[in-house]
């Protein structure tokens, strides 16, 4: 029985991935219940590859909407110790993109509805090359790719590479962002864009919610796109508060400290009942 | 030919260069570009940039020709180029001073750097005193163990010095971590980068800081030899003295341009930085360039015995020199840099930082092939008092 489901799920997500995307399927249907996405950050490969499927499968299982899985780099120049922990934890493992993509591709194996976008740096990118990373990415059920060094002004070429797979192009906005670059990303990205709400690396501390509210007023002026917000957010009241204001709720470093300190054991576990806690936060608005 | 005329608006240099940096850092980028494009072309600002170069940095620096050296080497006449006798002994101090002066102008109070084996950390240290700024430099732990003599130095000089314990505890994990501190207080802090690296307008703005030694060069070869070098020799780590001898010569093709990049225990073996010679294009620190990296894209830890040439990148027009053939680049090891080190203190009572004495040991082997009036202007980036300490573990002493 469970054979044949696995042989259906895998035969629809082929014909869905030529189809349908992923990520506007699922903030479609969040609209229409009027809830707000949940979007975890994990490195994978971190604390170990082979936990990080059941990872994904567990923060699914939890309450999470769209996977943001991240591709280890040495040299994390926008992260905070935090994640760059994660990545060195996981680079001790030699994980590469390759391995991050097969872990996908094992991931769609029993779920071809959750978004994954992969998250990291150019470097890694550069070495395999634009077509093949974005081909590979596509055949391995990819929705979407986030490359935190790869500005609008320097993303021309990789982002029709994207757009030749239908791999959304994700981009990064900050509270320096000025209005005439808001509307050239405004262009560009696809899928969501992912507002950093704060200044700094990833991990700080102090969001300002009436600062991030007068932003998103300004941002959405010109975006039409899902909004989701991180940096910042490191338990259900932050959650919550941002879910009342943006149309996802990105978790990163909180949820790497999590893993950082359990056990292995207890990781799934303890994962799982954070991923829940923020859930539920959100889901209270 | 048309005038060489790089880099363009976007600040690439070819393929090379650019401003791979993520969203947060690109307002205070184009805020940078923008000042720097405005005070550059300013009367009071080059003036104020001269003078200081000039009475509080002692240039310009002599070209001193290093005759019984050149005769024991029995070819080409040897020149150096003495940026080791500027103030704090090395050529960092001519950038330092260039964005210490556009820091003030921008009303920034704090100023970062990173730093290696601590040149250009003492070298912003200095300017931040000098012109009464708070400083704050990164250093890599492994740094600050090799080189204490440095960091009590910054000490001394009133700057803060943070050792990086991500990454490999070294040079670009200094890098990283002081982008972290920029994004995080871009608007009252000025992060004074020590190379040509890093994302446009860095590597255009530290050349055009460093263009004073070429500049001076083609004055007093001039001057002082009524021709100018058949070849400029300089070392390449980042490559900033390099460029900034290069660059005013770029269009004078008949003067050949050779950049000498570290290569360690050898360029067969994993411990080098030998990274024109053996790496492999990709992004790193804000810009598109050759790297040391493995088959994965991930950044290798590079050895050399001089920390300032101990980086698995390289600015980005040296990428683009190489690339389109104006300029060679070769690689010399720790222990032809050391044999060059000990010759120049013997043969002409000049101690050369290690860094430099690459450059000297690619010398040594040319110019033995070239007839005697050839001339080889060598840029001696820097003194080498700071190495003795590891000339001395060299051999076997301790101090």
């Amino acid at each position: 029985m469970s054979f044949i489901k696995n042989l259906l799920n895998i035969f629809s997500d082929q014909n869905d991935a030529k189809k349908i995307n992923r990520i506007a399927t699922k903030f479609a249907a969040l609209k229409s219940q009027n809830r707000k996405a949940l979007i975890p950050f994990i490195t994978a490969g971190d604390p170990n590859p082979e936990v990080t499927v059941l990872l994904m499968h567990q923060l699914v299982q939890s309450g999470a909407d769209i996977i943001e899985l991240g591709v280890p780099f040495s040299d994390p120049m926008a992260d905070g110790p935090t994640i760059q922990r994660s990545s060195e934890r996981a680079l001790k493992h030699h994980v590469s993109l390759h391995d991050v993509l097969h872990m996908v591709s094992e991931f769609r194996k029993t779920d071809s509805t959750t978004p994954v976008v992969l998250m990291g740096y150019a470097n890694p990118v550069e070495a395999l090359g634009y077509a093949a990373f974005a081909a590979k990415a596509k055949d391995c059920g990819v929705d979407g790719i986030l490359i935190v060094d790869y500005p609008p002004e320097e993303s021309a070429e990789w982002v029709q590479c994207l757009e030749q797979q239908e791999i959304d192009a994700i981009f990064l906005l900050s509270p320096t962002t000025p209005q005439a670059r808001i509307e050239q990303v405004a262009k560009m990205a696809r899928g969501y864009v992912y507002y950093v709400s704060l200044k700094g690396v990833t991990g700080a501390s102090h969001l300002d919610l009436q600062d991030v509210s007068a932003m998103l007023a300004q941002l959405r002026q010109y975006i039409a796109l899902p909004i989701g917000v991180g940096f910042g957010i490191r338990d259900g009241a932050t959650a919550k508060a941002v879910a009342g204001l943006a149309d996802a709720v990105v978790v990163g470093s909180r949820i790497i400290e999590e893993i950082e300190k359990s056990p292995e054991a207890e990781l799934l576990g303890n994962v799982g009942n954070l991923i829940g806690t923020l859930r539920k936060a959100i889901d209270e608005n | 030919m048309s005038a060489y005329d790089l880099p363009n608006k976007e600040g690439h240099f070819g393929p090379y260069g650019g401003i791979f940096v993520a969203e947060t850092l690109i307002s205070a980028l184009e805020d940078l570009r923008k000042q720097y494009e405005f005070y550059r072309d300013d009367p009071e600002f080059k003036a104020e940039f001269a003078y200081e170069l000039k009475h509080y940095v002692g240039r310009p620096s002599p070209i001193y020709h290093a005759k019984r050296w050149s005769e024991h080497l029995g070819g080409a006449q040897i020149l150096l180029k003495r940026e080791d006798l500027n103030h704090t002994g090395a050529h960092k101090i001519n950038n330092t001073i260039g964005q210490a002066l556009l820091a003030r102008r921008m009303g920034k109070k704090r100023v970062i750097a990173e730093t290696g084996a601590g040149q250009h950390g003492v070298a912003s240290a200095t300017v931040a005193a000098r012109y009464g700024m708070e400083c704050v430099v990164y250093m890599g732990s492994e740094d600050v163990k090799r080189q204490a003599t440095n960091v009590y130095r910054m000490k001394l000089l009133g700057a803060t010095v943070v050792p990086v314990e991500s990454g490999s505890r070294t040079l670009k994990d200094a890098l990283n971590e002081a982008m972290r501190d920029w994004v995080t207080n871009v608007e009252d802090t000025f992060y004074i980068i020590g190379t040509v690296a890093g994302p446009h307008p860095y590597p255009m703005m530290v050349r055009d800081f460093q263009a004073i030694i070429g500049n001076e060069a083609k004055v007093q070869m001039q001057e002082d030899f009524n021709r100018q070098p058949d070849a400029l020799i300089a070392c390449v780590g980042g490559g900033s003295n390099a460029i900034g001898l290069f660059y005013p010569y770029i269009d004078d093709t008949n003067v050949r341009l050779i950049g000498v990049e570290a290569a360690g225990k050898g360029i067969d073996t994993h411990q080098h930085a030998a990274t024109l010679s053996t790496g492999k294009p990709g992004v790193l620190h804000g810009n598109r360039t050759y790297l040391i990296q493995d088959e994965n894209g991930q950044i290798i830890e590079t050895h050399s015995i001089s920390a300032g040439l101990d980086y698995p990148g390289v600015g980005p027009e040296h990428a683009w020199l190489k690339d389109c053939g104006r300029a060679e680049y070769v690689s010399i090891t720790d222990d032809e840099a050391l044999e060059a080190f000990h010759t120049l203190c013997r043969y002409e009572g000049i101690m050369p930082a290690l860094e430099s004495s690459h450059a000297l040991a690619y010398a040594a082997k040319y110019a033995p092939t070239l007839s005697k009036d050839k001339l080889l202007l060598v840029n001696l980036s820097g003194r080498g008092d700071k190495d003795m300490a590891t000339v001395a573990q060299m051999s076997g002493l301790t101090l």
